[in-house]
């Protein structure tokens, strides 16, 4: 039976990594086989290490995880040839707000994840890999594991892989609830069996990563993309996106749109025809407020700001991120202290503790604004809230402390006028 | 030599080694640079953020104590960015501190309130309500107050990397984060205390010590701890004429910032309400408290008598006492009692040991060469239980050197955590286990072997064979029990030519009088001489001066000055910390006794008898200057030593034990009873 | 202690997954499959994974503090998410987190006087894109009402 998709497509795609999507056993051996399957494999064996990380710079594909740090790059920093042996770490920790789209990759189509991986370890010489999926996930554990099951059943893993003499292992590995484990290096201690806490740089988790073995770290859309890469030239894929910022991504767009869903977008596609045309506009014709352009993570953007091709750097140009590819969509009604408030809320609960002015910072700011949407707010509590962010930004020791201010300090500069209005309130109350 | 590189701090230049954390290097040329988290003993943890410092060409602000210094760099640690950002720091640091300086421990000792008094944030905007957690008592020992921790993580490293112990850890997440104990609500541990030593705020606090005092109200006084033969440096804090306190406050000793629980917590048996008060005599109607002048004078007198009778002696010193007591002790037993008849208890086969060496240099290993040899192999002792300096050494060695530690023994020791190999054997089996290790002991750079009372005699002189033949420099440490027992040797307080050793003196039926000075040999033993006149000098009614005629009433090691020697043959000074009303000194009682019985045996001040010493006592040729100044160590006594007769045994004390004294220390007792003890039935 | 077969299997295979030496990287994956069996993390999971992966009991307990899906005390036989993350926020993921509340009658982490459910309000899982979602146990439910929750819960209640 054909799997039931969690949105429908829209036509404004293109769908290259989800073209198996919607198909009826997509998530069979047999069903990615008969679609391209393991053509990429088969030809990257071919090739020699250096020329598939070749392939993949040409591709311009940034990793698709939140930092959009440029893969083949990435690739080229594991030493290949150290005594130690590589291992490959798939991120399927999906858990930056306002993002969803790894769990379909996975669900729908397991295997170009797999063939993705594969091709890496050709790359970086490596005969191991673990994919780290999030607690909450566990139905996709699962399904990892029967697809996991099959391509080892049906020699795509394990020794001698579709008689190729090439060997390589790969295993699931659960979380139990915690953001800051998809940032790399606390994955890491976290795959240890340790809190997760994020580790010091350097070493890179290139040079002694898991189990202080060279690591290549990626997200679970990054390895996707390797395939149809491999297969149809890293120069096809460039030319999908625009400079520097190669191929399509999987964009999670919600919030107040009426087809809220994920699509296939190229990069730079226009982001008000994402809003409008892609995900069929706003509700009840109400205006655009604000957009949250890649997880909860980046800075907001204003409506005016709004008309812009979504890639990295065209949002780095405007001082945001196109992160995790979490778009939230805020229209005219929205409340931004309340929604300050529980992107604040969201980061105190996750912040490991380990360095000083995250686990207090997030925690101090949450108790300002839940005072303030309690309608006990201060005037000085405005300028306080954003001195606080900016004494947390750039001195955590991972970037969650920045995830958590620089939304904060962009919520609090562009819409200073929603607290206004509480503080307006309070004093009529009064 | 390590590369160097130019770098400029604060518009100074500077030369620094490559890599070498800036922290490091800026507080080397005494630009002070703020820090919580940062230890230089243990593993880099960059919670803090206290250290940031602005680094030219780099973006955003970096941490002080992960970063290397590199060629080039241009550092400012006190620019206004710097600045407000470890006020800004600070300012979060305080938002769940309870403040509740006046009443916590560490007021005026704190790093915390340091730290604010320096760099601001007196004044807070937090207006919210703070986080409360409840005091928790983990063990008899260690309390922890989680609102006043900072979360620098200096206790867990402390008891994980220093201690090897590993009992505390962070528990929960985010702004609840606590540091948490290995059982559920309780400590097992060595209940060493390290981690309150290290402890920057008041958030872990000892059982001892809290509410007891201010520390402004203290005096310090630095001496060495009375308990095991590793020598640490204590240093007591005093208020009234009580010791409340024991710690590493300035780190100056060779034990730096080590401690075990009998270093900081067990002076307590000073204030025992058992301690005697008065010399005592014994009547028919039980033991009678006298004047000082009465007493001395019936030693005196039944000393003389018995020397002018052609009398029998038996003369029992101890491995606590000071070097110049045992000095002068030996003198007074052969040349004031004219007796060969010394001795005490031996827990260390130090004659067959120096006679092993003799006519070898540089064989003697310190405690620092625990800390810089490539190897150090331990055989037949449980170093961690019994000399918990020198595992601290050992384990710090492989941290900071990446050096190898073996180990031959009869069961599973701590030091089995690090091992490169550790060697299971039957008691007796030491030398097979050692020989198992020849090919990877030969490949070692060089190495300390450390061995117990397993090896003795001929298996000894085997061991060092075994070290001559493996072609690397070999030291070696012959382990003893007590803070003097290697004093006691060095000082002649044994057998020689043909004296009675102290088994030998307990079992002959004809003394006619036994002097024990601060030792307990009729413990676990019976004394046949059923008439002999018995003196005992003791801080308590011990089984011994239980038997005795007349108890004299002795000062302990706090009380005293002079010098013990550790069991690396470390010379160090004792200070008189406290002065007690009713006992006197060891050595103010001999001289007292040779003095009623007018022998000349010299003046008996310890720096007089001390000048003796560095002249008759091979390898104490030391100055004073020398001892001021750290540990001077002897050498090897370089001839030939004859065997001693007796027999050498080590009383197996662990942690939580101290011979005699272990039942007058509360706190011992008090850890020995806490249930579910990490080291309970475990000891031998 | 021991657990079902099944459980023993798995565990069995996940102590051979990691390199040589490094049984710690079990810890997680077995406490969250313990806790699914046993009903919460008891000291004696934590002591019994410890000595399976060997590591110290703290070292267990450590991570237990973190994780937030691990839990010390036993939650409902159906344990109701409901995500009132951003995504969510915006479309009514706080008004369903309050009706739970009162069709529950039971607040964040409670569980109701029957053990049957107990409540959490979560953070992100995503679903984003089809907000506002619930996930009782580890079954998602997306686009959930007010009244789609009513009909969740009824129909666990009677079939249990
Ligand atoms: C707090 C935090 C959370 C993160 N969460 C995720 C995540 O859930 N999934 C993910 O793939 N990357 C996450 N990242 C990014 C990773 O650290 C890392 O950059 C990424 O997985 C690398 O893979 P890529 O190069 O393929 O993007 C997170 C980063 C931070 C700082
Ligand atoms: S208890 Fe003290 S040493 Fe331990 S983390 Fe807290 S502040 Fe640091
Ligand atoms: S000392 Fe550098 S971060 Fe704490």
């Amino acid at each position: 039976m054909a799997k039931q998709l969690y949105n429908p497509p829209s036509p404004l795609e293109t769908r290259i990594l989800s073209k198996r999507f919607g198909l009826e056993g997509s998530e069979t051996l047999d069903v990615y086989l008969a679609n391209d399957g393991y053509k990429a494999f088969l030809k990257a064996k071919e090739m020699a290490p250096e020329a598939i990380i070749e392939e993949v710079k040409t591709s311009a594909l940034r990793g698709r995880g939140g930092a959009g740090f440029p893969t083949g790059l990435k690739w080229s920093f594991v030493p290949r040839t150290s005594p130690k042996p590589r291992v490959i770490v798939v991120n399927a920790d999906e858990s930056e707000p306002g993002t969803c789209k790894d769990r379909l990759l996975m669900e729908y189509d397991p295997h170009q994840m797999i063939e993705g991986i594969l091709i890496a370890s050709l790359a970086v010489q490596a005969h191991v890999g673990y994919i780290y999926i999030r607690g909450e996930y566990r139905y996709l554990v699962e399904a990892m594991d029967r697809a996991l099951e099959e391509a080892y059943a049906r020699g795509y893993l394990g020794k001698n892989i579709a008689g190729t003499g090439w060997d390589f292992d790969l295993y699931t590995h659960t979380g139990a609830g915690a953001y800051e484990c998809g940032e790399e290096t606390a994955l890491l201690d976290s795959l240890e069996g340790k809190r997760g806490i994020p580790r010091m740089k350097p070493p890179f988790p290139a040079v002694a990563g898991a189990w202080a073995m060279p690591t290549l770290l990626n997200n679970v859309e990054t390895f996707s993309a390797i395939p149809p890469i491999i297969r149809d030239g890293g120069a096809a894929f460039a030319a999908l996106g625009t400079p520097k910022n190669g191929g399509t991504r999987l964009v999670c767009i919600s919030g107040h749109v009426n087809q809220p869903g994920v699509y296939e977008l190229p990069l730079g596609f226009p982001m008000m025809k994402a809003i409008e045309e892609v995900a069929g506009g706003i509700p009840g014709g109400k205006k655009l407020k604000a957009v949250v352009p890649g997880g909860s993570s980046c800075p907001i953007l204003r409506a005016d700001e709004c008309d812009i091709a979504m890639d990295y750097d065209t949002l780095a140009k405007i001082g945001s991120m196109l992160g995790s590819g979490g778009m939230v969509v805020l229209d005219e009604t929205t409340d931004m202290v309340g929604f300050a408030l529980r992107i604040m809320r969201f980061y105190a609960h996750e912040s490991c503790g380990w360095c000083i002015p995250c686990r207090e910072g997030t925690t101090w700011m949450k108790k300002i604004l839940t005072r303030f949407h309690e309608g006990q707010g201060r005037r000085e509590d405005i300028a306080l809230l954003g001195e606080l962010s900016k004494n947390m930004l750039g001195r955590t020791f991972c970037a969650l402390g920045d995830a958590a201010a620089l939304p904060t300090i962009s919520i609090v500069e562009k819409f200073t006028e929603d607290f206004e209005t509480y503080l307006a309130r309070q004093e009529v109350m009064v | 030599m390590a590369e160097l590189v130019k770098l400029t701090i604060d518009g100074r230049e500077i030369q620094a080694e490559k890599g070498a954390l800036l922290i490091e290097v800026a507080r080397q040329n005494g630009i002070e640079v703020p820090a919580f988290c940062y230890h230089e003993d243990y593993s880099l943890q960059a919670a803090c953020r206290m250290c940031l410092v602005e680094i030219e060409k780099t973006p955003k602000l970096q941490v002080g104590c992960t970063t290397p210094a590199a060629e080039g760099m241009v550092v400012r640690t006190d620019s206004d960015i710097v600045r407000t950002a470890r006020k800004g720091t600070l300012e979060f640091l305080l938002t769940n501190h309870p403040l509740d300086c006046p009443v916590c421990d560490k007021g005026g000792e704190c790093e915390l309130q340091d730290m604010v008094f320096r760099y601001g944030a007196g004044e807070s905007r937090f207006v919210e309500r703070k986080h409360h957690v409840d005091e928790k008592q983990w063990s008899p020992v260690v309390y922890f107050d989680a609102p006043r921790c900072i979360l620098c993580y200096r206790c867990v490293r402390a008891c994980n990397e220093g201690m090897g112990v590993g009992a505390l850890g962070v528990g929960n997440r985010g702004a609840i984060s606590e540091i948490i104990p290995n059982h559920d609500d309780h400590l097992e541990c060595d209940e060493c205390g390290a981690c309150i030593d290290i402890c920057p705020v008041g958030a872990l606090t000892s059982g001892s010590y809290r509410y007891q005092t201010r520390p402004w109200e203290m005096e310090h006084v630095g001496t060495i701890c009375t308990h095991c033969a590793d020598g640490c440096k204590t240093t007591l804090g005093v208020r009234n004429h009580e010791i409340v306190r024991g710690n590493n406050r300035d780190r100056s000793g060779i034990n730096d910032e080590f401690l075990c629980i009998k270093g900081r917590y067990a002076f307590d048996f000073t204030k025992h309400p058992e301690r005697l008060q008065s010399p005592m005599l014994r009547t028919e109607k039980g033991y009678q408290p006298i004047s000082w002048s009465k007493a001395l004078a019936i030693v005196a007198t039944k000393f003389s008598t018995v020397k002018l009778a052609g009398g029998r002696f038996g003369v029992i010193g101890s491995n606590h006492t000071t070097n110049e007591e045992n000095f002068f002790l030996a003198k007074f037993a052969r040349q004031g009692l004219e007796t060969k008849n010394i001795d005490h208890h031996r827990t260390g086969d130090l004659a067959a040991f120096f006679d092993a060496l003799s006519g070898k240099n540089n064989v003697l290993a310190t405690t620092a060469d625990l800390y810089q040899a490539k190897a150090v192999l331990v055989v037949g002792a449980d170093l961690s239980q019994q000399h918990p300096f020198l595992a601290f050494q050992a384990r710090a060695n492989v941290r900071h050197h990446d050096g190898h530690i073996y180990a031959v023994t009869t069961g599973e020791v701590r030091e089995d955590q690090q091992a490169v190999a550790s060697v299971r054997v039957e008691k007796g089996g030491e030398l097979a286990g050692v020989e198992s290790l020849r090919d990877k002991l030969k490949a070692e750079g060089d190495l300390v072997i450390v061995f117990g009372d397993a090896v003795q005699g001929d298996v000894l002189r085997k061991l060092v064979a075994f070290g001559d033949s493996l072609g690397i420099p070999v030291k070696y440490v012959c382990l003893v029990d007590y803070s003097n027992s290697r004093g006691a040797f060095d000082m002649g307080v044994t057998p020689k030519d043909g004296g009675l050793s102290r088994e030998q003196m307990l079992a002959a039926a004809d003394l006619d009088v036994l002097w024990v000075v601060g030792a307990n040999p009729l413990k676990n033993a019976q004394l046949a001489s059923k008439n002999a006149f018995v003196v005992v000098q003791d801080l308590f009614m011990t089984e011994t001066a239980k038997q005795a005629d007349i108890v004299l009433p002795a000062a302990s090691a706090y009380e005293k000055s002079g010098t013990v020697t550790n069991v690396c043959g470390e010379v160090q000074k004792l200070a008189q910390a406290i002065k007690v009303m009713g006992p006197k000194t060891d050595l103010e009682v001999m001289g007292l006794i040779a003095k009623e019985m007018g022998l000349d045996l010299g003046i008996w001040l310890p720096e007089k008898v001390f000048a003796e010493i560095r002249k008759s006592v091979h390898g104490y040729n030391m100055s004073q200057g020398q001892l001021a100044v750290g540990p001077a160590a002897t050498m090897p006594l370089n001839g030939r030593v004859a065997a001693l007769p007796g027999t050498i045994q080590s009383s197996g004390d662990t942690l939580f034990t101290s011979g005699s004294l272990t039942r007058y220390s509360g706190i011992l007792n008090s850890v020995m009873e806490a249930p579910g003890q990490l080291y309970r039935g475990k000891g031998q | 202690m021991t657990f079902s077969p099944q459980l023993e299997q798995r565990f069995a295979k996940m102590l051979t997954r990691y390199p040589e030496g490094r049984t710690r990287s079990a810890v997680i994956p077995m406490l969250i499959y313990a806790q699914d069996e046993v009903g919460a993390i008891t000291r004696d999971v934590i002591e019994e994974v410890a000595k399976r992966c060997k590591v110290t009991p703290v070292q267990v307990d450590e991570v237990v503090g973190y994780y937030s899906m691990l839990h010390r005390k036993p939650q409902g036989k159906f344990h109701v998410q409901v995500c009132t993350n951003i995504s969510c926020l915006l479309v009514g993921g706080e008004e369903l987190y309050e009706h739970a509340k009162k069709k529950l009658g039971v607040g964040h982490k409670e569980t109701t006087a029957d053990g049957q459910f107990s409540l959490e309000e979560v953070e992100c899982m995503g679903a984003c894109s089809w907000a506002p979602a619930v996930e009782i146990n580890y079954d998602f439910h997306h686009h959930v009402t007010p009244e789609k929750l009513d009909q969740l819960i009824d129909g666990l209640r009677k079939a249990h």
